[in-house]
C-alpha cells in the first residue's frame, strides 16, 4: 500500500475537500489527494479492516522477501490524469514513471511492471494507442518488462476516460536500507534538480487557465540516477520523488515520519524563471508544485558532497543543488529562510493548489 | 486585491469588438483584456489582474524607483549614521532600535 | 518576470530596512489594507525584521474574508441547482458558509470550476448554451473593472445564458469604518495599490485629513512594501498625514479612465455587510438597473437563506486588527486551514491562515 493511493497528478478533480473522515459517509475528491485526508482514510478505513495481514510500513514501496531470497521492493500506483497528454508526455509515461520511481525511491532495480486499463466506453482508440506506444517506449527507456496486465472497460457515464493501474517488482541490493524514517539531525537535504516544472506544463493547458509556455513535463525514471548516487558507496537515508504536493509534501512527511525539523534556504531552491512566472501569474507556491522526474535525497552531511557530484555527472541530476539540512528543532515540520532573512513554515498542502486572485 | 503582475503585449487582436492581446510574463504568455487601456501599442508594459490590463506600468518609474533603493545603499555606506560613526570609533555598541 | 522580480532583490531590501530603522523613534501602529500585501508580509519575513517599534496591524483587504455570509450562502444554493455551472476564483472555493462551502457542494455533485477570469465563465456560457452559467464576482475595486466587461460583453454579444453573483466592497468607507472603531489602534495606511491602479487617489486625501492619518499607497513586492513602510514613518516621526504615492510604476493619481467610466455604467454604490465586522453603509457595488437581468440574486430568486456563523470564530476582531491571530482561542486548534471557521483562515492572505501558515512554529507549540 502506498501513501499516494491514487496519483491523480493536478487533475482539476482532486482539488481536496477540508472535511474530515469521520464527517462525511461517503468517499470525496479529497481521500484521492495523497494528503492528509488519503492518510485518514488508510488509518481509519483500511488498516483496520485489513487487520493482521496489513502492514504499517508507509514507504513508496513495500519492501518484502520470500524466505533467505533476495529482498524486493514491491509497489502500486494507478493514474488518472486529465489532460491525458501534456506538454512533454501522457498518461501513459506517467503510468511507467511513477512506479518505476517508486520502487527507486526504496533503492531497488525496477524490473517487472504490470499495466491495468479501465477504459470508459467510447474512449477514442487512437487516444489508447497513443498511450499505449507511450508506455512501451517509457518500459524499453526504463530497462523494465511489461510482463503482466488487464483491460476492463466501463459504462460512458461512469469514469472519465483511461484509468491506469501500475504495480512493479525491484530488488534490492544487499545492504540498502533507504526509508523515510532515517533522516538524522546534521542530515543534508539535496534536490536533484528543476522544481515545479511537471505541475505548470500540466497546468498551462487546463480549461479555464490555459497560458502558453514552453515548458515540458520532466517525467523520467530515476533508478539510473539513483544507482549512480549509491554506487558511491555513500549511506543514502532518504530518497523521495516529490509528485502531488510537491517537494513541501514530500520534505514534510519525511520530516514527521523521522521526527526531524528540516530547514530549507529559499535562495537555494532550483526555480526555473519560467516555474517562478507562471506561479506568479496564478498565485501558486513553487515548493507544492508537482514534479515527474526528480528526487529529494537526505544523506549524511559527511556524504553530501560525494553524492552531489555523482549527481551532478548524471544526465537526470546536472542541476542538483544542496536544499537544506535537518535541524534538532521544530520536529516535524518544515521552515525555510526567506530570501530576505526572515523565516516562514512550509506546510503540507491541505490539497492542490487553488489558484488565487489575491 | 491582489494579484496584479506587468507583462508586456506581444501580439494585439480584436475579438467580439473588444481589444485582445496576447501578454508575455518572462515566458509564460496568456490571453488579456486590453479594453481598458486605450491605445497600448506592442512592447508596452501593463499590470494585469484576472485577465485584464488595469493599468499601464511606467517602465521609467520603475527604473527610477529601483535605482532610488541602490543610492540608499550607497548613501549609507559612504556617510552612514553619524552617531554609529563615533560610536564605533569610540569602541562603543549603539543598539539603538535595531534588533 | 521583469518588473517584478527586481522588487524581491535582498541587497536593496536591507538598504530600505536600514533606512527604516534610522529614521524610527518611536512606536508606531500602521494598517496595511490588502490582504496580498499581509500575504507578501508574513510569507518574507517583513514583520519579523521591523524595527520592534513598528507594528503592523492587517486590514481587512481580503475579499474573500469579507464576503457577506448570506452570499456565500446564496452561492452555494445556486450552485446547487443542476442547470447551473457555477464558476469562481480559486480563492472561494474553501470557505465556508453556514453549514458547507463550495468545494462540498462541488463532491456532491455540483458543477463548480474554478477560472481565472470571468471571461473564462462567459466562454463557458457561450459553449453551454443548454445551461446556466453563474460566475461569483467578488472582489475589491481591482476586480470590479474585470466583472463590469464581462456583464458588458454578456449584454452586447446577447448571452442569455450567464449571470453574476456580485459582491463587490471598496476600501475608503472600510478605511472610514475602522477610524470610527472605537478599539481603533491605527495611526497610518498602508493604501491597496491595485486598486488605486484602478481608482486613482483621489478619495484618500480627505480620509487622511479627516483622521489625521498618513495614507501611502503601496506595491506587493517587499520592496514595496518596505518603502510604503519607509515613507509612512517618516510622515509619522514628522506629524504629517498626507497622502502619498509609493507605488507610482503602476499607480497614477487620476487612475484608470477607461476602466471607471465601465464601472460607473455597469455597477451602482450599494450598502454591505462585511462579514466580521458588520454592515457598512455606500461600501459596495452591485449590479446597476440597466444589467439587472445578469444579476444571479435575481435570476434565481435565493430566498429563505438563514446564517449561521460559528460562535468560535473571532474573523471580525481579526479583520478590524483589534487582535492577531493567535489572540483567538480557536487558533490552530478548532480552526486550522483544514477546518476552518472562518474565512480568515481559508483565504490564503487572511491574516489568520497566513500566520498558520507561515507562523505557527513560534505561535502555537506544535
Amino acid at each position: 500500500m502506498t501513501d499516494a493511493m491514487e496519483r491523480t497528478v493536478l487533475d482539476f478533480e482532486g482539488w481536496v475537500c477540508p472535511m474530515p473522515l469521520r464527517d462525511f459517509p461517503t468517499i470525496v475528491m479529497g481521500h484521492g489527494g495523497g494528503g492528509a485526508m488519503s492518510g485518514e482514510l488508510i488509518e481509519h478505513l483500511f488498516l483496520p479492516a485489513y487487520g493482521a495481514a496489513a502492514t504499517t510500513d508507509l514507504g513508496d514501496s513495500a519492501v518484502v522477501s520470500v524466505g533467505a531470497g533476495p529482498r524486493l521492493a514491491f509497489s502500486t500506483d494507478s493514474f488518472v490524469v486529465k489532460p491525458m497528454f501534456f506538454p512533454g508526455g501522457s498518461i501513459g509515461d506517467l503510468a511507467v514513471n511513477g512506479t518505476v520511481n517508486d520502487l527507486a525511491m526504496s533503492g531497488a532495480t525496477p524490473m517487472f511492471l504490470s499495466t491495468a486499463f479501465i477504459l470508459q466506453e467510447g474512449t477514442a482508440l487512437d487516444d489508447l494507442g497513443r498511450i499505449a506506444e507511450a508506455i512501451g517506449a517509457a518500459a524499453r527507456d526504463a530497462g523494465v518488462r511489461l510482463v503482466t496486465g488487464d483491460t476492463k472497460v466501463v459504462d460512458s457515464g461512469s469514469g472519465d476516460g483511461v484509468y491506469i493501474n501500475t504495480a512493479g517488482i525491484g530488488v534490492l541490493r544487499e545492504g540498502v536500507d533507504i526509508r523515510p524514517t532515517r533522516a538524522e539531525v546534521g542530515d543534508v537535504v539535496l534536490m536533484s534538480g528543476d522544481i515545479g516544472v511537471h505541475g505548470v506544463a500540466v497546468m498551462s493547458c487546463r480549461e479555464g487557465l490555459e497560458f502558453g509556455t514552453t515548458i515540458e513535463s520532466d517525467t523520467a525514471p530515476l533508478h539510473g540516477l539513483v544507482d549512480a548516487m549509491i554506487g558511491t558507496g555513500a549511506d543514502v537515508h532518504v530518497l523521495r520523488d516529490p509528485t502531488r504536493g510537491g517537494v513541501s509534501a514530500s520534505l514534510n512527511e519525511i520530516a514527521r515520519a523521522s521526527g526531524v525539523g528540516i530547514e530549507i534556504v529559499e535562495r537555494d531552491l532550483p526555480v526555473p524563471q519560467i516555474v517562478k512566472d507562471a506561479c506568479g501569474l496564478l498565485g501558486l507556491d513553487a515548493l507544492q508544485v508537482a514534479n515527474e522526474g526528480k528526487l529529494v535525497a537526505i544523506v549524511a552531511a559527511t556524504d553530501a558532497e560525494l553524492v552531489l557530484e555523482a549527481m551532478r555527472n548524471h544526465p537526470l541530476g546536472v542541476a542538483a543543488q544542496r536544499i537544506g539540512t535537518c535541524v534538532d528543532a521544530h520536529r516535524g515540520m518544515v521552515v525555510a529562510n526567506t530570501g530576505l532573512g526572515g523565516t516562514r513554515v512550509v506546510d503540507l498542502p491541505i490539497g492542490e493548489q487553488l489558484p488565487r486572485i489575491c | 486585491m491582489c494579484l496584479a503582475i506587468p507583462g508586456r503585449v506581444v501580439t494585439l487582436e480584436e475579438r467580439d469588438g473588444t481589444q485582445m492581446a496576447e501578454v508575455d510574463f518572462g515566458g509564460v504568455r496568456k490571453d488579456v483584456c486590453l479594453q481598458y487601456i486605450p491605445g497600448v501599442e506592442i512592447g508596452e508594459y501593463v499590470v494585469v489582474h484576472v485577465g485584464f490590463a488595469i493599468q499601464r506600468l511606467d517602465e521609467q518609474s520603475a527604473i527610477e524607483t529601483l535605482a532610488n533603493f541602490e543610492k540608499m545603499g550607497i548613501l549609507e555606506e559612504e556617510f552612514g549614521d553619524g552617531f554609529e560613526l563615533a560610536a564605533k570609533q569610540a569602541g562603543v555598541v549603539d543598539e539603538g532600535v535595531r534588533p | 518576470m521583469k518588473y517584478l522580480d527586481e522588487f524581491s532583490n535582498p541587497d536593496l531590501a536591507k538598504n530600505l530596512l536600514e533606512q527604516i530603522h534610522d529614521v524610527t523613534t518611536q512606536k508606531w501602529a500602521m494598517m496595511e489594507v490588502c490582504g496580498g500585501q499581509t500575504h507578501s508580509i508574513i510569507r518574507h519575513g517583513i514583520d519579523q525584521l521591523l524595527p520592534a517599534g513598528v507594528e503592523l496591524i492587517h486590514g481587512p483587504g481580503c475579499p474573500v474574508c469579507v464576503t457577506p455570509l448570506e452570499i456565500i450562502d446564496k452561492a452555494l444554493a445556486i450552485a446547487k441547482r443542476p442547470e447551473v455551472i457555477f464558476c469562481s476564483f480559486g480563492d472561494m472555493l474553501r470557505v465556508p458558509g453556514s453549514s458547507e462551502d463550495l468545494f462540498q457542494i462541488k463532491s456532491a455533485g455540483g458543477d463548480v470550476r474554478v477560472v481565472y477570469s470571468p471571461l473564462d465563465a462567459l466562454n463557458l456560457a457561450r459553449k453551454n448554451p443548454d445551461r446556466e452559467v453563474v460566475f461569483f464576482g467578488i472582489g475589491f475595486e481591482t476586480t470590479a473593472p474585470a466583472n463590469a466587461m464581462t456583464v458588458y460583453q454578456a449584454q452586447r454579444l446577447g448571452v442569455k445564458n450567464f449571470s453574476l453573483l456580485v459582491s463587490h466592497v471598496l476600501v475608503p468607507p472600510a478605511i472610514a469604518a475602522i477610524m470610527e472603531s472605537p478599539a481603533c489602534r491605527v495611526q497610518a495606511f498602508l493604501a491597496a495599490g491595485h486598486v488605486c491602479s484602478v481608482m486613482g487617489t483621489q478619495e484618500y486625501p480627505p480620509l487622511a485629513e479627516k483622521y489625521g492619518v498618513p495614507i501611502v499607497v503601496t506595491g506587493f513586492e517587499p520592496l514595496d512594501i518596505l518603502e510604503g513602510i519607509r515613507r509612512t514613518v517618516i510622515q509619522l516621526e514628522e506629524g504629517r498625514h498626507e497622502l502619498e504615492n509609493a507605488y507610482p510604476r503602476a499607480v497614477r493619481d487620476e487612475g484608470n479612465l477607461a476602466a471607471m467610466e465601465m464601472l460607473r455604467d455597469v455597477f451602482e454604490v450599494t450598502d454591505r455587510t462585511w462579514r466580521g465586522i458588520g454592515p457598512i453603509p455606500q461600501s459596495g457595488w452591485q449590479l446597476s438597473p440597466k444589467y439587472r437581468e445578469f444579476d444571479a440574486e435575481y435570476r434565481f430568486e435565493v430566498t429563505g437563506i438563514h446564517t449561521d456563523e460559528s460562535p468560535l470564530c473571532r474573523s471580525g476582531e481579526v479583520l478590524q486588527g483589534l487582535i492577531k491571530p493567535h489572540e483567538c482561542a480557536a487558533f490552530g486548534k478548532e480552526c486550522t486551514p483544514r477546518k476552518p471557521l472562518g474565512a480568515t483562515m481559508v483565504s490564503s492572505e487572511g491574516a489568520c491562515a497566513a500566520y498558520y501558515t507561515y507562523r505557527r512554529l513560534e505561535l502555537v507549540a506544535p
